[in-house]
């Protein structure tokens, strides 16, 4: 549980983030996203002492974030920057190694959890665990940095725009890579972001973030329904509201009965993909497939009924 | 190239020979100071340096450039006993433009070859290493006793060591003093960027000094604190001597080290020093486990340029009395004796030139360890 109050920075007289206040459950994913000069990373950065408050408190689990030094609170918390931050003179085993090394775990137990993240970000630990840095392609810099950050096994992770070097095809598998990892862990993130598509598809909560100031704060359904002010609905693009409701729910969620002919889709598909499909192949429908077998059917009229306002 | 050796092997003399160390030489050329050998070694040479114009394969060029030094560093010794007569301990004999010519143009060709060849650092360092030895060997086996420089060397062997381990302590002294002070002051001007300006620019100034009148401005100081703070005198403090010697080579050294530290820090990638940050690495920390290890291979670069600058510049010492190999180069002008001022020379850019090529070597690796390369 990430509590945030009456939280500000100032830089010569000047707001930079202006008195914000919202909680993180445990568990949850919190997207903060905004342009850049918004104060996004500046509240992120707040929360690991990266950037100390003019203002306003932090708890993390119920105690003050200011209650020990910085270096020790930093220890506690993941922290994931865009272009991975590597150490490009250490092995990926020393990188992933780093905050067990300064937390003096022993030998044993330090090369067990290298071995254990690598296999969880899909890496042969055999194959990768001396590489260097500059040995890996841009995505396993990536994994190597989000398992670096979590390698303590740290209850906050802290992401600032974590994916924004990845171009979008890799992009999209780090950002399913890290749901799963994400739900198997049970970690809190607070992830910064420029990218309202990435928020909406990571985020439990998403803060839209302008000149400092929290517009909204809440789930990506009720942003996308009832946007708080003009700000919001920019950030959102008017236009693309009825395909992002549509983005939130998947085929298997919309599921009925009856038949449907031609290649079924995913019970996993968001309903935005199963109705672009149903255009692109003029279809009314389209069969629903789960674990191999077919359940139903989606149609263009269940897809439209989840596409309007609520 | 080949032409300058064509003009050094056929034109200039080979070796000079002088009754005494003070008469005006007689100049000799390979043929005349060796007779028939010499026809057979300019033969061979003149064979040599044609080859160096056609395109052979750089291996090949490089045994060529290695045999050919090999055999004038051979035939000059050779020459030098042969014409000195028996028991004459005043005649002189030394290696003559030609020779020196001929050298030049085949350690040149060599060096080039050696260049191209584009080895690996530890792959240098065991030419270099195979090159002192050839060269110790020489020594060693009296080949050259007979030549002018080392016929100085002989009468004042004891001075020469002695003189070169007081020019050794003064390069790699004031070096290691550099390298104590100058590495936590670029530390701080990477720290507190409102004092960089100010330390990097009084640095400057010292650096624009000329080394000469440098030597010159530290000899009052340096004597008031001889004679006026309590056992400075005894460590040898004065105002002339190895103490402003050390002190001048101290100073110019500070700069290239807190600028080269400068650099490197910031060099650090940004994100790397970042994310030591965010993960709760302590200053100390990000200082001894990213920051330095990150900046090493530009600190290693001033280190470089420093300890081959003062192992040069540590001759000119021996103008104010500070000893090392200087005092020979300084004697020997006085005196209008060559073969005394290249007893002091040769030592000094034989031991610049070895030292250039290891910490280049090193620096390579120090670089290859971490990334880019390859």
């Amino acid at each position: 549980m990430i509590e945030i109050e009456n939280l500000s920075k100032h830089y010569d007289g000047r707001a930079v983030v202006d008195d914000v206040t919202l909680a993180v459950a445990d568990g949850e994913i919190a997207a903060i996203v905004g342009t850049s000069g918004s104060g996004k990373t500046t509240l992120l950065r707040m929360i690991n002492r990266l950037v100390e408050p003019t203002s306003g408190t932090v708890r993390i689990d119920g105690r003050d974030i200011l209650d020990q030094p910085p270096y020790q609170l930093r220890r506690q918390i993941g922290y994931a920057i865009q272009g991975h931050g590597l150490f490009p003179h250490h092995d990926v085993a020393r990188n992933i190694a780093t905050v067990p090394r300064l937390l003096g775990w022993d030998k044993a137990k330090i090369a067990a959890r290298v071995d254990e993240l690598l296999t969880l970000f899909q890496l042969e630990p055999e194959a990768y665990r001396h590489r260097m840095p500059h040995e890996l392609s841009g995505g396993q810099k990536q994994r190597v940095g989000v398992a670096r950050a979590l390698a303590a096994g740290p209850a906050v992770l802290l992401m600032d725009e974590p994916f924004g070097a990845l171009d979008p095809i890799i992009r999209a598998k780090a950002q399913e890579d890290l749901l799963d990892i994400q739900r198997r862990l049970g970690t809190t993130i607070v992830l910064v972001t420029h990218d309202m598509d990435e928020a909406i598809k990571l985020g439990n909560k998403i803060a839209v973030m302008s000149d400092g100031k929290v517009r909204q704060y809440a789930a990506p359904e009720e942003i996308i329904a009832a946007p708080a002010d003009d700000f919001v609905l920019a950030m959102l693009g008017s236009g693309d509201r009825a395909f992002r409701l549509l983005s939130l729910k998947t085929a298997g969620q919309a599921v009925g009965p009856g038949p449907a002919d031609g290649k079924p889709i995913t019970a996993a598909a968001s309903l935005r993909e199963a109705y672009a499909e149903m255009l692109w192949s003029r279809r009314e429908a389209l069969p629903v497939e789960r674990d191999g077998a077919i359940v139903g059917r989606v149609t263009r009229a269940a897809c439209e009924a989840e596409a309007t306002r609520p | 190239m080949a032409l300058i050796g064509l003009v050094g092997l056929v034109v200039l003399p080979f070796v000079l020979f002088r009754a005494n160390r003070i008469v005006q030489g007689e100049p000799l050329r390979a043929w005349e100071a060796l007779g028939d050998s010499g026809i057979a070694l300019v033969a061979v040479l003149g064979i040599a340096l044609a080859s160096l114009v056609i395109r052979t394969r750089l291996s090949v060029r490089l045994a060529i450039c290695g045999g050919a030094l090999l055999g004038l560093s051979i035939f000059v010794g050779l020459a030098a006993s042969a014409l000195i007569p028996e028991g004459d301990n005043f005649a002189r004999v030394s290696a003559g433009s030609g020779f020196w010519l001929m050298a030049f143009a085949f350690a040149l060709a060599g060096a080039d070859a050696l260049a191209r060849l584009g080895l690996r650092p530890l792959a240098r360092i065991g030419v270099l290493a195979s090159v002192l030895a050839g060269l110790a060997g020489i020594l060693m086996s009296g080949l050259w006793d007979d030549i002018d420089v080392l016929r100085e060397y002989q009468s004042r062997a004891g001075a020469f060591w002695r003189e070169l381990q007081v020019h050794l302590f003064l390069a790699f002294g004031a070096v290691g003093a550099a390298i104590a002070i100058g590495v936590p002051l670029g530390i701080v001007c990477y720290r507190i960027p409102r004092v960089r300006a100010g330390i990097l620019g009084t640095l400057n100034v010292v650096q624009t000094v000329p080394s000469i009148a440098l030597f010159g401005l530290l000899i009052a100081p340096m004597a008031w604190i001889g004679a006026n703070i309590p056992g400075a005198a005894a460590l040898g403090i004065a105002g002339i001597g190895y103490a402003p010697a050390f002190v001048a080579l101290f100073a110019y050294s500070l700069l290239p080290m807190v600028s080269n530290t400068v650099v490197g820090l910031d060099g650090v990638p940004r994100d790397a020093n970042e994310a030591a940050r965010g993960m709760g690495m302590t200053n100390g920390q990000r200082l001894t486990q990213i920051l330095l290890p990150l900046a090493f291979p530009v600190i290693l670069t001033g280190i470089r340029i420093v300890l081959v600058q003062n192992i040069g510049l540590a001759v000119i010492a021996g103008l104010i009395g500070g000893g090392g190999l200087g005092t020979f180069v300084f004697q020997g002008i006085t005196q209008t004796a060559m073969p005394l001022v290249l007893l002091g020379a040769i030592p000094a850019v034989v031991m610049a030139f070895a030292a250039a090529i290891i910490l280049d070597a090193g620096v390579e690796l120090s670089q290859g360890r971490k990334s880019t390369s390859r």
